[in-house]
């Protein structure tokens, strides 16, 4: 094991590189680019086996990376915001063609206006393409999170394409300490990819078929049975990886302060730490607050949410996303989760960071201030005066 | 090295799909996967011949083959070829056989990116002109003057009124290794063609008429007619580009009559003489412009 100060964008390359794929294709967008440059860097010097294509699009992007997995072999490519749009009709495929591809995703607003900068709105729009999709908070769980993803993506019980997102430059370009783990360990962990859904020269196979009203249901039927299935994948994962490297994840959420709870923030990416931070300060003021992080928006962890605020007084989301004309998403699948699961407390949408906007400390606690006080608006956009209030 | 029969692998690898009578595209396909043989590995976007050939549980292909999304043939291919390279397998072809539409329109920047690349596969555009799967629809390659659902023919405009993209030379800008026109009404040098290509390394471009009678408005027994007769009447020609060089492979002493093609056709029957002289006057153009600069044989 080696200490390196990374990036969240250098620390998944290297969790690349110790997985070790066949294939990588891949297109540069701010502020993807770092991933594939440090790729091609590893490539250049030996470090790193894989065939990198130079592709002129994303859309060409995830097509080559397609065929490189349906050829059957280990695949990443990267994307962001306009460029993971681009590639849309790609990810429905992948995923349909249950072809385990690992893709890093750095969050980025969508045009118009036109803004490089960080919120969730590109992949969260497409949280119905089929793909797992997990959020990272730190470069640390970056890198680790690369590594866990090609053994989710793989297993059997789910063959179905991995998207990794990194808060754009607020985790793709910031520089943490990270443990970088040995390639020996890696290997450990992570088994080479065998899979029989792949063109074979011996047993000729025709793939990426048409599935007409009688059959296409059932194809369906059977991407959604494992995308659940990798519910359990994820713990099996994160048990042997804590055993191999010593790093423990929680899953589909992770929880803080949040058994005692009064009032908690539910949120995704590296928001999740000035939440945590905010939380011990109300804390010591005793006020009882918690933040619940979701680390997986898909499989979504509905009956986990449930569990985590059912004895809470109040939850809030934070979220950097907005689906106009309704509400945040995430807001929506919590609620949708908590209906479904008979947890009736009162819940509360803070829309925010839009663009990349800053969402500060005072912020957050007017969001558990908000919870507390209760008579407020239940969908509130930091930061912006409505109605001239 | 013409091709013979003996060349060509008794084995049938695109048999009991759905195409249309007289389809000109599943001669080309046939025919070229009996020259690649078993370890050709296909790939066809959405179109007729995935349209075809693809519906679970019914599959016709007896080699690999997969489809790619309509813009993706060239990307996949690249895939695929990196893929079974990386797996230590060397004695396959990816080959990739896409229709006008797929190949000048949607898919001409995937095909550019593979060109660019020498990533090492064969592109076959089956050209019959329009998008035929969705019903006649004006492509980048329907040629001036064609009727299709896009481009009616009336009073005020006659069919389409822009020429044929011109995608060989497009693939020979790139400097590609090799890239040939074809017919599948001279089925012999097509075959010639698809087997030089797969011997050589590199990006390989193949541009096959292959008329649809659906489309084009002929018996569906004139498939191979008509495919000679567009080549007689000097409305396309037979050539190749390899080694920076052009070369014509066939240079006929006469010219058959433009309008007899043209008026065999549903999709031309409407042109008038001063529509069939734009045409001819084109062509010749094109003619003198090839004999003046290309390699004749």
């Amino acid at each position: 094991m080696a200490k390196k100060f990374l990036s969240g964008d250098e620390a998944f390359a290297e969790g690349v590189r110790l997985a070790k794929p066949d294939v990588i294709s891949a297109y540069p967008i701010t502020p993807q680019t770092i991933v594939v440059e440090r790729l091609s860097e590893m490539v250049e010097e030996g470090g790193l086996k894989s065939e990198f294509i130079h592709v002129e699009s994303e859309h060409s992007a995830l097509s080559c990376a397609i065929g490189a997995s349906a050829a059957g072999v280990r695949t990443f490519t990267a994307t962001s915001s306009q460029g993971l749009l681009y590639m849309a009709e790609c990810l429905v495929y992948a995923s349909g063609g249950r072809f385990p591809i690992v893709m890093m995703n750095a969050n980025r607003s969508t045009a118009l206006p036109w803004n490089i900068y960080g919120d969730q709105r590109d992949s969260l729009l497409l949280l119905d393409s089929g793909w797992i999709q997990a959020y990272a908070e730190n470069a640390q769980e970056s890198l680790d999170l690369a590594l866990m993803s090609f053994r989710i993506a793989e297993d059997k019980r789910v063959s179905t394409p991995f998207m990794a997102n990194l808060d754009g430059f607020i985790l793709t370009h910031t520089y943490e300490e990270v443990d970088v783990p040995d390639t020996s360990l890696a290997e450990k962990f992570l088994p080479t990819y065998e899979t029989e859904n792949k063109l074979d020269l011996d047993e000729p196979k025709n793939m990426a078929f048409s599935a007409g009203p009688e059959h296409n249901c059932i194809f369906k039927y059977k991407e959604h049975r494992a995308m659940l299935e990798a519910v359990s994948v994820i713990t099996e994962a994160e048990k042997k990886f804590a055993e191999i490297f010593g790093r423990r994840y929680t899953g589909l959420i992770e929880t803080y302060l949040a058994e005692d709870a009064d009032y908690i923030i539910v949120t995704l990416g590296s928001i999740a730490g000035l939440c945590r931070e905010t939380a011990d300060r109300l804390r010591a003021e005793g006020k009882k607050a918690g933040v619940v992080r979701i680390r997986y928006m898909r499989p979504f962890p509905a009956s986990e949410l449930a569990e985590a605020l059912k004895k809470a007084k109040a939850a809030a989301v934070l979220e950097k996303d907005i689906s106009f004309g309704n509400e945040g998403t995430v807001y929506t699948d919590l609620n949708s989760a908590l209906f479904r699961h008979g947890v009736t407390i009162p819940t509360y949408d803070f829309i925010g960071g839009l663009g990349g906007r800053n969402i500060s400390a005072a912020d957050i606690e007017n969001i558990f201030a908000a919870m507390e006080n209760g008579s407020g608006e239940r969908i509130n956009f930091i930061g912006i005066e409505v109605d001239g209030q | 090295m013409s091709i013979t029969a003996k060349d060509l692998c008794n084995e049938e690898f695109f048999r009991g799909h759905k195409a249309c009578a007289g389809c000109g595209g599943s001669l080309a396909v046939r025919n070229a996967l009996k020259v690649l043989g078993r370890n050709a590995v296909a790939v066809l976007p959405a179109g007729c011949m995935s349209a075809v050939g693809f519906n679970f549980p019914q599959l016709c292909f007896g080699n690999n083959a997969i489809i790619s999304t309509f813009a993706g043939t060239a990307s996949m291919l690249t895939g695929i070829e990196a893929g079974f390279r990386a797996r230590g397998i060397t004695d396959f072809t990816a080959v990739g056989f896409a229709g006008d539409g797929g190949t000048a329109d949607i898919g001409i920047q995937a095909l550019s990116g593979a060109i660019d690349r020498n990533d090492n596969i064969i592109y076959i555009c089956y050209d019959n002109e329009a998008y035929m799967n969705t019903g006649i629809q004006k492509s980048g390659l329907t040629p001036f003057g064609a009727k299709t659902t896009t481009t009616p023919a009336g009073k005020n405009i006659h069919g389409n009124i822009r020429p044929k993209k011109n995608m060989f030379e497009i693939a020979a800008a790139h400097g590609i290794p090799y890239a040939a026109t074809a017919t599948v009404g001279y089925m012999n040098d097509f075959l010639d063609k698809v087997k030089k290509a797969s011997q050589i390394n590199g990006t390989k471009y193949i541009h096959v008429i292959a008329p649809c009678p659906t489309g084009w408005g002929i018996p569906v027994s004139d498939t191979v007619e008509a495919a000679r007769e567009i080549v007689d009447c000097g409305l396309w020609y037979l050539a190749e580009y390899e080694n920076g060089e052009f070369t014509l492979n066939h240079d006929p002493k006469k010219f058959t009559d433009v309008t007899a093609y043209l008026k065999k056709q549903g999709r031309f029957r409407h042109l008038t003489e001063e529509d069939v002289a734009v045409i001819e006057k084109s062509r010749d153009e094109k003619w003198k412009k090839i004999r003046r600069e290309w390699n004749l044989k």
